[in-house]
């Protein structure tokens, strides 16, 4: 007989090993569904974790590895305040949409007039952005009680609609023959946010992101502040009794998480993207929940989950191409890791025993 | 003849690359294709790849062809072309109107490697677009419909309001108002190419509002599959769909880029390639109109077939004054053509639609 027992104490040595655990455990299950493919499991898992960082043209994809890798850190780093804290903002993906809509406005805005300011009030557009599309919820769950889980994820949709609308009515490109999409912002110098070092994949973008994970670290381990958000996410009343205003919980956790994801929306359309178009966003708000939760809700975790979950998705690419892989087994991939992390995620909190329970 | 221009062509392509190496006349050309949806889609990616597949099949072991597919328009887009030309590929296929920026980036960098893409308009040496005159085809789809429809009302799912789909609108409309005067046309716009859940909506928006002959720009069969529910008819979009035939499915328009591809890679294969735009439409075979089923009346489908004919020998252009715009504004005069500039940044309806074009 099996059967669960909680722990007193959650196991250290799981809180550590559990995403380890869960990679070797997606690696295995993958190599078997890939082997059912007809393919070589290993050589296709060789293809996803292994190629894309020391395989041939890995100079290449190690930058990419952190275009891919910037957004993702940058939002989840922001979104893993708000999960210490018990506050759930599932609209990341609605907030990046608002950061990048209001920051390339302020580029169209000012074009084509070059200056320096220009990329800093475009930086700050997008963090406001993001941050105001995250106060509607914090607003209506401080005042009216509502869940934020549902009004930021409902903000998604608004959000995706307003993006829709700009890409073929106010910031479509007036050369552009009628197709839509905004004016590409890497060929208007003032408003590009370019690679720093040539090749490298760095742009301003990943250097927030870097910036995020220790500002984040700080706060959260080495400030009051962030002692408070972890007592309200752990003991909610006690918090109280330690002077926690859950209305200012509330908005500092949704606003900085919004701000960035907005901060990432507006690096990616001034950078790598360069475009507001209908489908600019690609799901990164989305991703980022997966990948804080994989880095432990930890800045220091979140940044290995990052940079894991951008492997996944450039070596994913090169096995489709490589080994005709089709694209639904790498998402099927995908979905395993987060399937088993929650999976393993039970042994920090339980023990397996064997036996019958004591009276 | 075939052989021996295929040896000097690859002689030439690894002498362009200046690697040095002996060119090895077995080696195949590498073609890439890259996909936006998946290409079980049965429509748009689906067609793209079975003209991949005519491409091995008319060149066998000269040819290595690979594809990755359901990648997002933007930097993913970029990324994935930038790993097919880094592994080789020389001959890349972009097979979907958003990756038009990323191509022109990655052409840039590889100019050796020659691009195609499918329904841009931005062109450089190593980049080359094809297009089909869709439009040619929904004016058979739209004689048919304005036949068909008892209640008078024809239901269009947009995808999304560019010129390609507003020609396509227009085009089915003037050729129904032609064979039924009382004719009157909804658009629902599903702001997307393939997603079978918003355009099983779009559909039954169109249902009830009294539309009993649907035509559709998007790519799924889900409303195909309301309209067998609602007991309206349908036309197959992109890919035949025959398996709703002999109703809904009355007829369809096929997209079919094999030609087109087998032609270009034996230019490829020849060293003959160069840069051009192709818009081939009925009389290329580029677009051809599947099966009128049983359901149509022998005469309609006479009359439906008269038309593709004329159309496909240069006798008749769909759009031929006179035609008014949407305001009532002259657009075309008394036997007057509709040039190729004109149609391809289309953006306004003719008169007789009451629908809104979006801006």
């Amino acid at each position: 007989m099996i059967r669960l027992e909680r722990r007193a104490v959650p196991s250290r040595l799981w809180t550590v090993a559990t995403p380890v655990a869960a990679v070797l455990a997606t690696m295995v299950a993958g190599g078997i569904l890939f082997a059912a493919l007809g393919k070589n499991p290993a050589e296709a898992i060789r293809m996803i974790f292994w190629d894309p960082l020391f395989g041939p043209n890995a100079s290449y994809f190690r930058g990419q590895l952190l275009v891919k890798a910037g957004p993702l850190i940058l939002i989840a780093a922001g979104l893993a305040v708000g999960f210490r804290a018990g506050v759930w903002n599932i609209g990341a993906e609605g907030q990046y949409i608002m950061g990048a809509i209001a920051g390339a406005g302020v580029a169209l805005a000012a074009y084509p007039a070059e200056s320096p300011m220009i990329f800093p009030a475009m930086v700050l557009a997008g963090a406001l952005g993001g941050w105001a599309w995250a106060m509607i919820p914090a607003v209506l769950k401080a005042r009216f009680g509502t869940s934020e889980i549902l009004v930021s994820l409902m903000m998604v949709y608004v959000a995706q609609n307003l993006l829709a609308y700009m890409a073929f009515g106010p910031m479509k490109n007036p050369q552009g023959f009628g197709f839509p999409g905004s004016r590409n912002l890497q060929q208007y110098p003032s408003a590009h946010n370019p690679e720093l070092i040539a090749g490298t994949g760095m742009h301003w973008g990943v250097v927030a992101a870097f910036v995020a994970v220790i500002g984040t670290y700080v706060l959260m381990h080495r400030h009051i502040a962030g002692f408070r958000i972890r007592v309200a996410g752990d003991a909610p009343k006690a918090a109280r009794f330690a002077g926690v205003v859950p209305g200012r919980l509330i908005a500092f956790c949704l606003g900085l998480s919004g701000a960035l994801a907005g901060l990432a929306g507006l690096f990616e359309v001034a950078g790598p993207s360069g475009q507001i178009t209908d489908s600019f966003n690609a799901g990164y708000g989305f991703t980022a929940i997966i990948v804080a939760f994989l880095g432990r809700l930890h800045p220091v975790g979140i940044l290995l989950a990052g940079l894991l979950m951008a492997l996944t998705y450039i070596g994913g690419d090169l096995a489709q191409l490589m080994l005709r892989l089709p694209a639904a087994a790498i998402q099927a991939f995908q979905g395993m890791l987060l399937f088993f992390l929650l999976g393993f995620d039970l042994l920090t909190n339980f023990r397996i025993r064997l036996g019958r329970a004591r009276a | 003849m075939k052989r021996r221009s295929f040896l000097t062509s690859t002689t030439l392509a690894a002498a362009a690359l200046g690697l040095g190496l002996p060119a090895m006349a077995q080696e195949p050309l590498k073609v890439g294709f890259i996909y936006v949806g998946p290409v079980g889609d049965m429509g748009w990616s689906y067609q793209h790849d079975q003209g991949r597949k005519a491409i091995e099949e008319a060149y066998g072991d000269k040819v290595v062809t690979s594809y990755v597919e359901s990648v997002p328009e933007g930097p993913d887009a970029e990324r994935v072309l930038t790993q097919m030309a880094l592994e080789g590929n020389k001959l890349i296929f972009a097979t979907s109107f958003g990756f038009m920026d990323s191509v022109m980036n990655v052409a840039a960098k590889f100019p050796d490697v020659k691009f195609e893409h499918a329904t841009g308009y931005k062109r450089a040496d190593n980049v080359a677009t094809y297009d089909a005159r869709f439009y040619e085809g929904r004016a058979v789809q739209g004689t048919i419909a304005g036949r068909m429809t008892k209640s008078n009302k024809i239901g269009y799912i947009g995808s999304f309001p560019i010129p390609e789909v507003v020609q396509g609108i227009n085009s089915a409309f003037i050729h129904a108002r032609k064979v039924n005067p009382a004719v009157e046309m909804k658009v629902v716009w599903a702001y997307t190419w393939f997603d079978p859940a918003k355009e099983a909506d779009a559909a039954a928006a169109l249902i009830a509002e009294g539309v009993d002959v649907v035509l559709q720009h998007t790519d799924s069969t889900a409303p195909q599959a309301k309209a067998k529910e609602a007991g309206i008819y349908s036309f197959g979009q992109a890919s035949d769909m025959e398996a709703f035939a002999p109703a809904p499915r009355i007829s369809s328009i096929i997209d079919n880029w094999a030609p087109y591809y087998v032609e270009r890679v034996g230019l490829m294969l020849d060293g003959k390639w160069a840069s051009s735009a192709t818009w081939g439409g009925i009389g290329a075979g580029e677009v051809q109109i599947g099966e009128i089923s049983e359901a149509v009346p022998a005469e309609v489908k006479a009359e439906a077939e008269a038309l593709r004919d004329a159309i496909a020998k240069g006798d008749y252009h769909p759009f031929t004054g006179p035609l008014n715009k949407q305001d009532g504004s002259v657009w075309l005069a008394e036997g007057e053509v509709a040039d190729d500039a004109t149609l391809s940044g289309l953006n306004f309806y003719v008169e007789g639609i009451t629908a809104e074009l979006p801006k």
